[in-house]
Formats: C-alpha cells, sequence, structure tokens
C-alpha cells in the first residue's frame, strides 16, 4: 500500500519520546490512516526506541487498533449491554446483509468497514450506530437503509 | 493571568457573576454526545446567529450556554431558559427562532415542544416538575446542565476551586484525609473501598513520588455517567484530583480516558490549559508551595485496563495485562510507586464534601453508603438516561418514579446492574435499597452504575451468553481459569440457547463457575461468572425450559423459536423489504406468508410490524 508518510515525524513531534507516549503516538497515527501501516509500526519502534515487538504486542492487544487497512465509512454497531436489549444484533444483521459484509470486514471497493464495538456509552439512545464520528441513535430495523446512504 | 491566592479567586467569581445577572433570562443548549447526535450543535449556531442579528435589548450571545448533559438523552437535543426552568425537549433548528421570539422576548410557552409525561400523557413546563428529575438529588452532577460545560470563570463563578483554595489555605493533608474518611465516601467505580483510608495508606507510604490517577475507562458497557461528567464538568473532577493529589502529595496526576469519549477528551484538554494559564495547575499553586501537573492518558479499548494494575500499565504504554496482587497497587502502583486511583464519580463528590463538610454529606444516604449514587438508568423503561439519587432509595423507586415503568406497559422482568460483573435481580428483590452491600448480597453488584432493565421479551439465558460473549473476548489471556473457565462457560450457555442442553450442564455451570471465582487473577474473571450465576439463581426455570422442552419464552434463542404471519396481516410490506433472506412473500394488501424453510428466524420482521401480525412462538 502506497501512503505518505511525511505526517508521520509530525506525529511523532508532539509526543515525548517514552514508553508512555506509544498508545498516543499509535492512535494519531490510526487517527491518520484508518489503520496501523506496518511500515508506520517499524518506524514507531525506532523513533521511540522500543522494541518492533513491544510495539506489535500493544498494537494487537488494543480493540481500538486495526493492522488492517479499514475502508471510507467506518461503521460501528454498539453492541453495549442496553444496545444489545433493544435489539442491536438486528441492526447488525441488517447492515451486513445489505452490504453483504460480515463484521470485521472491509468490502472489496474500500468504502465500508463493518464493526462491532462494546459501549460507546451512548446508552439512553440505544441502539447506536457511529458512521465515522457520526452518531446515530434510536436506529431501527426499518432506517437502516436511508442511515447507509446519509453515512 | 495567574491567580495568587483565595481572594483572587472571589474577584473573579464576583466579576463574572455580575456580568451574567445583567441577562433576565439564560439559555442551556445541552451539548453532552447523546443531545450532538441529535443536532444540538445546529441549535447554538441558530441561537447565536439570531441574538447577533436581532440585538435583543438585554441579550448577548454571553446569555447563550453550551452545558454538559441533563442526562435525558434520549428527549434530545434540550434546551432549558432559565431561571424559570422552562424545559424543551426534542427542538429542531427551525424551532429556534419561536423560543427567541416567544420565551426569550416574551415570557410565552411553546406547547409543541413540551415534554410529554409518558405515563398520563399530560405535557409539563417546568424541568423540576419532570418525574425524571424530581425525585433525583443531584451532587456529583449538580454542574450538568446548569454551567457552561468548557468555561473556567463559570465554574469559578459558581464556587468551583473554592475547595482546593479552603484545602490548601486552611488545611493539612492529615486533616484533609480525615475529613473525607469521615464523610464514609467509598469508591463509586464499583469497588465502594473507603476513599479516605485508601488515601491515608497510600500517603504513609514513603516514596520517591506518590501518583493520583484519575479511572475514566468506564469499560462497563450500559453505563455512561463518567462520560457525562468529564464532559460537562471537567474542572470538578479536576478540583477533585488536585485535592486527593495535596492530601497524598502527589506532583503529578493522570487522567486515564477510555477513547471512545472524544468529546470528554476535548474537554477535559482545555480545563487543563485553562488551569494552567489561571495557575492552578503546575507550580507553586495559589503561591501555597503546592505544585501539580495533570496528564492525559486515552485507552484503546481494553474492558480489562478497568482493572488497577492493567490500568497502571497502560498509562505506561504497555499491554494492560492485571498482576497479581498480593501487593496491592496503591502500595505500588504506577511506575512501582504508591498510587491513589479514583474513580470520575469519586473524585467530583471530593470538593463538594470539603466545602460542606463531612457530617452533611453524612446525613445523605445509608449509615454504611453514605452519599448519592449516579445510575445509568436504560433498557426497556419509558424514561431513559442519567439519574442522580441517595443511598437507600429501592430499586422501584427507581425504575417506576423515576423511569415512569416499563415501555408499552410489558411486564418488568429483570434489572441489571454491575455490568458484566454484576448480575440479574428479578422483581421480588424489587424492594431492597440500592447500596454497596445489599446489592453484593442478593448476588449483583453496585459496579459503576449502569442499571439495565428488561422485560418480559428479554431472554435470561441470552443475556448470560451476552456477558460472556463480553468477557471471553476482553479477557486478556493472561490466567488460565478466566481465559478457559469463561470460554467453557460460554460454550454451556450457546448449546443451551441452541436448545441442545442437557441436564447436567446446569450443574457444570455451577462448579466451573465456583473454580473461576476462586482462582482467577483479576476482577475480571473473579467476578466473570456472576451474570450466569445471578440469573441461574432468579431464572433457573427459564434455564430448565430452555433444555427440557427446547422453548425460549422470551421469543429471543433463535433456534428454539418460529414466527409466523397471522390473518390480521394487512399486506403493508413492510416486514418483506427487511428481510434478510426474502424469506416473505406476499402482494401489495393481501396477507403475507414466511417460507419457514428459508427463516432465519432474525426477527426483523417482528421488528417492523406496525400491526401486531407476526407471531413468535
Amino acid at each position: 500500500m502506497n501512503h505518505n508518510f511525511d505526517k508521520l515525524h509530525e506525529i511523532f513531534d508532539r509526543h515525548p519520546k517514552t514508553q508512555e507516549s506509544l498508545i498516543a503516538v499509535l492512535q494519531d497515527i490510526q487517527k491518520e490512516y484508518q489503520y496501523l501501516p506496518s511500515e508506520a509500526l517499524t518506524e514507531t519502534s525506532k523513533v521511540l526506541d522500543i522494541p518492533l515487538s513491544k510495539v506489535f504486542s500493544v498494537s494487537t492487544f488494543y480493540n481500538s487498533f486495526s493492522l488492517n487497512e479499514r475502508g471510507e465509512t467506518v461503521i460501528k454497531v454498539c453492541t453495549g449491554t442496553a444496545c444489545h436489549i433493544r435489539g442491536a444484533k438486528l441492526i447488525k444483521d441488517q447492515i451486513e446483509s445489505l452490504l453483504n459484509l460480515k463484521s470485521g470486514e472491509t468490502s472489496k471497493d474500500k468504502k465500508f468497514t463493518l464493526e462491532e464495538v462494546a459501549c460507546v456509552g451512548a446508552c439512553a439512545m440505544a441502539p447506536v450506530v457511529i458512521t465515522n464520528d457520526k452518531y446515530h441513535g434510536s436506529v431501527k430495523v426499518s432506517n437502516v437503509k436511508k442511515l447507509l446512504k446519509a453515512k | 493571568m495567574q491567580i495568587a491566592n483565595p481572594k483572587q479567586l472571589n474577584k473573579i467569581r464576583k466579576e463574572y457573576l455580575a456580568k451574567q445577572d445583567q441577562y433576565p433570562k439564560k439559555i442551556m443548549v445541552c451539548c453532552g454526545t447523546g443531545c450532538i447526535a441529535n443536532g444540538a450543535l445546529k441549535l447554538v449556531d441558530a441561537f447565536r446567529d439570531i441574538l447577533k442579528k436581532r440585538k435583543i435589548k438585554g441579550f448577548t450571545v454571553e446569555a447563550l450556554k453550551e452545558t454538559g448533559c441533563h442526562g435525558f438523552c434520549e428527549q434530545g437535543p434540550l434546551v432549558v431558559i432559565e431561571p424559570d426552568g422552562t424545559f424543551y425537549s426534542k427542538v429542531k433548528a427551525k424551532d429556534v427562532e419561536d423560543i427567541v421570539e416567544k420565551s426569550i422576548k416574551k415570557d410565552e410557552i411553546i406547547e409543541k415542544l413540551l415534554f410529554t409525561d409518558p405515563v398520563d400523557k399530560k405535557k409539563i413546563t417546568k424541568y423540576n416538575d419532570i418525574s425524571f428529575f424530581k425525585y433525583q438529588k443531584r451532587i456529583a452532577l449538580k454542574n450538568l446542565g446548569k454551567i457552561s460545560a468548557h468555561s473556567i470563570d463559570e465554574y469559578i463563578a459558581y464556587g468551583g476551586y473554592q475547595a482546593l483554595a479552603k484545602v490548601l489555605s486552611k488545611m493539612s493533608q492529615d486533616e484533609v484525609i480525615q475529613e473525607i474518611t469521615k464523610s464514609g465516601l467509598r469508591g463509586r467505580g464499583g469497588g465502594g473501598f473507603s476513599t479516605g483510608r485508601k488515601w491515608k495508606i497510600c500517603k504513609d507510604i514513603k516514596a520517591e513520588a506518590h501518583y493520583v490517577i484519575c479511572n475514566g475507562d468506564e469499560g462497563d458497557p450500559g453505563a455512561f455517567m463518567d462520560r457525562s461528567i468529564m464532559e460537562g464538568d471537567p474542572h470538578a473532577v479536576l478540583e477533585g484530583m488536585m485535592i486527593a493529589a495535596y492530601a497524598i502529595g502527589a506532583k503529578q496526576g493522570y487522567i486515564y480516558v477510555r477513547e471512545e469519549y472524544p468529546l470528554a477528551v476535548t474537554h477535559l484538554e482545555k480545563a487543563i490549559n485553562d488551569c494552567e494559564n489561571l495557575g492552578l495547575l503546575g507550580d507553586n499553586i495559589l503561591k501555597t508551595g503546592f505544585s501539580f501537573s495533570i496528564k492525559i492518558a486515552r485507552g484503546a479499548g481494553a474492558f480489562v485496563c478497568g482493572e488497577s494494575s492493567a490500568l497502571m500499565k497502560s498509562v505506561a504504554g504497555e499491554v494492560g495485562e492485571p498482576r497479581a496482587k498480593y501487593i496491592r497497587s496503591v502500595v505500588k502502583g504506577l511506575y512501582d510507586q504508591p498510587t491513589v486511583l479514583n474513580n470520575v464519580e469519586t473524585l467530583v463528590n471530593v470538593p463538594i464534601i470539603i466545602d460542606k463538610g463531612a457530617d452533611w454529606y453524612k446525613k445523605l444516604g445509608t449509615p454504611k453508603s453514605s452519599g448519592t449514587k449516579v445510575f445509568s438508568l436504560v433498557g426497556k423503561v419509558r424514561n431513559t438516561g442519567l439519574i442522580e439519587v441517595p443511598m437507600g432509595i429501592t430499586l422501584r423507586e427507581i425504575i417506576y418514579d423515576i423511569g415512569g415503568g416499563i415501555i408499552d406497559n410489558r411486564p418488568f422482568k429483570a434489572v441489571q446492574t454491575g455490568g458484566p460483573s454484576g448480575g440479574c435481580l428479578p422483581e421480588s428483590q424489587l424492594d431492597l435499597p440500592v447500596d454497596f452491600d445489599t446489592l453484593t448480597e442478593v448476588g449483583a453488584m453496585m459496579g459503576s452504575g449502569g442499571m439495565i432493565v428488561m422485560d418480559d421479551r428479554t431472554c435470561m439465558v441470552d443475556v448470560a451468553k451476552y456477558f460472556l460473549e463480553f468477557l471471553v473476548s476482553e479477557s486478556c489471556g493472561k490466567c488460565v481459569p478466566c481465559r478457559e473457565g469463561l470460554f467453557q462457560l460460554l460454550k454451556l450457555a450457546t448449546k443451551i440457547c441452541e436448545g441442545r442442553g442437557e441436564e447436567d450442564d446446569l450443574e457444570k455451570i455451577e462448579k466451573l463457575s465456583d473454580n473461576i471465582i476462586l482462582s482467577s487473577l483479576c476482577g475480571l474473571g473473579k467476578s466473570g461468572p456472576n451474570p450466569i450465576m445471578s440469573t441461574l439463581r432468579y431464572f433457573k426455570d427459564e434455564y430448565i425450559t430452555h433444555i427440557k422442552d427446547k422453548k425460549c419464552p422470551a421469543g429471543v434463542c433463535r433456534d428454539l423459536i418460529t414466527y409466523e404471519i397471522l390473518d390480521n396481516c394487512t399486506g403493508c410490506t413492510a416486514c418483506k423489504p427487511v428481510c434478510p433472506v426474502n424469506a416473505i412473500t406476499g402482494n401489495k394488501k393481501e396477507l403475507h406468508v414466511i417460507d419457514q424453510n428459508l427463516c432465519t428466524q432474525c426477527g426483523a420482521c417482528f421488528a417492523v410490524c406496525n400491526f401486531d401480525a407476526i407471531l413468535v412462538s
């Protein structure tokens, strides 16, 4: 994958070069590229002077990091308890069938990635779906299609 | 400008209040995550435009406040006109003009924007008359919805940083600890350990450094009080941390916030910055010789990081695996130094206790659980949202008086408290007082305050399976009982949900659960079997029906139910397009039919049918 890695050093400059910064650096990289490209992990290891194995273990331990490229729109279906009770699974099934995509996958045209998230703390509006950074509350089976179109 | 002493703090306060007093009314727009999702920022823009253009006498944009979460997110976006407390719900940008013309320029009430009580269907004008708010006692949430969420001046104007000034100028470290101990404040994150005692243990250890960490990880699905507090009243969190730091002798603090809470991070960053500029954080605070700074550490989506030793690893930028706690983290915590870890809600109670005194605080709640507790009342209840109630209130009062009862008047089945470490309580336990010890006795847990209400259409075996799935995916994998034990419990629960359950499975579940509780390394494993144990304790019949009769009475477990369309189908065609496997056939205005060979029992048709024409059996 061809990425412009010029931005990486801007990210490194924002943080002290210590182990304490590792998670924040990885979060900023993911924000920039939507995932953690392997080149970026190698560079992080060099700049922060942390073994690559350790950078890799942190990247795979935490749920919010993705080592695979994600789509233009990342759809997160909240599956927290309140959402579960109010039918989050149904909403997830609808999205899966409409996009022909299983949870955790990215569509071939790189337009959509579907993910499940444990709780986004918007429980009073359950069930909740987040498309990129936009929150959609009280989602119904019947309006999933509209929601995907509007993004 | 740097504030040099408490007098200057008072000066800022008076000047700000004098400026605000010139506005006869204030427009409070709720800007919590929930209201923003429903379009609150568009309202703010619309109000700003109109206030700038119209030049209304006695009004400027400063009378418009972007407040923190009111807790009534489902009704958002919310607009409250103070000082009358006129409460408008589900406001749209096009209503703004009307609000300014009628309710700001004049004193008219806009009927259509008023909240309708779900029980008696009456329109309610004032905030405090709505049953959702009426029975609450807001202490930790006192500023939410009342002040602008990102203005340090406003926080100071409403009494903020007075407790810090009092502590730094008039109290010794031991006096602060004594006051907090006397108040009976217990950890609101779930543990319920005495906050004062924790501080004392930490302070008494001689070490290179002491640390204060605010736990804003709030991993329990179904709880969102810490998010709302960090977003809506960030300075209260900082003030609580500063007092804790002074008491234990810490120079450095951290706030560990979930990555899923971006708005909380933004507001905390601004609050820290504003404090540094005013000299409330940094070196020699209020010229008293006390120095303290705060950094934000963002979590990255790991539930186990709510556990103290795992959280501290994560703050240090490492993998968040817990360690065996022969030595507690208060003794040997972050970078092996003594560390106080307090939850967000615990910390915001601290300045109030210092301000009003331990005796005042102790009068609230019960003898062993003093004060109030914030709950997120969600699930199948009519009024959902964030509530704060005195300890000792009953579950029934919470669900029926504040929550307005169950949606569609369906029968109540269970209430789940304490998140994945907690349990489900049935109707027979509804009159129990809510406090730390009572909930633990009956097999649930206070936890961080998630309270999920379930009706008769919720399957308890499915709920147990849901929590086990969550815990299996969140177990860090370090110790075998948790990693393998919870996985086997999940296999047993799945087997029962899929109709393959055998009679001795229940015994296996009980035995395995006991072993996991006894031998797991950290709290995640030790409390992991709670959801399945508590549902088995109170809803054993439902498990037996699944096993013996191969039926799911709540109509949830897909392998044990069928859907069919009844004769009252109007042929509206709503169900046909949502069926993911095209199992529904039928023409418009004609009876539809489900092909049972194709049907996957997903329930999408049932969810969209407006005529109760689909039967689950």
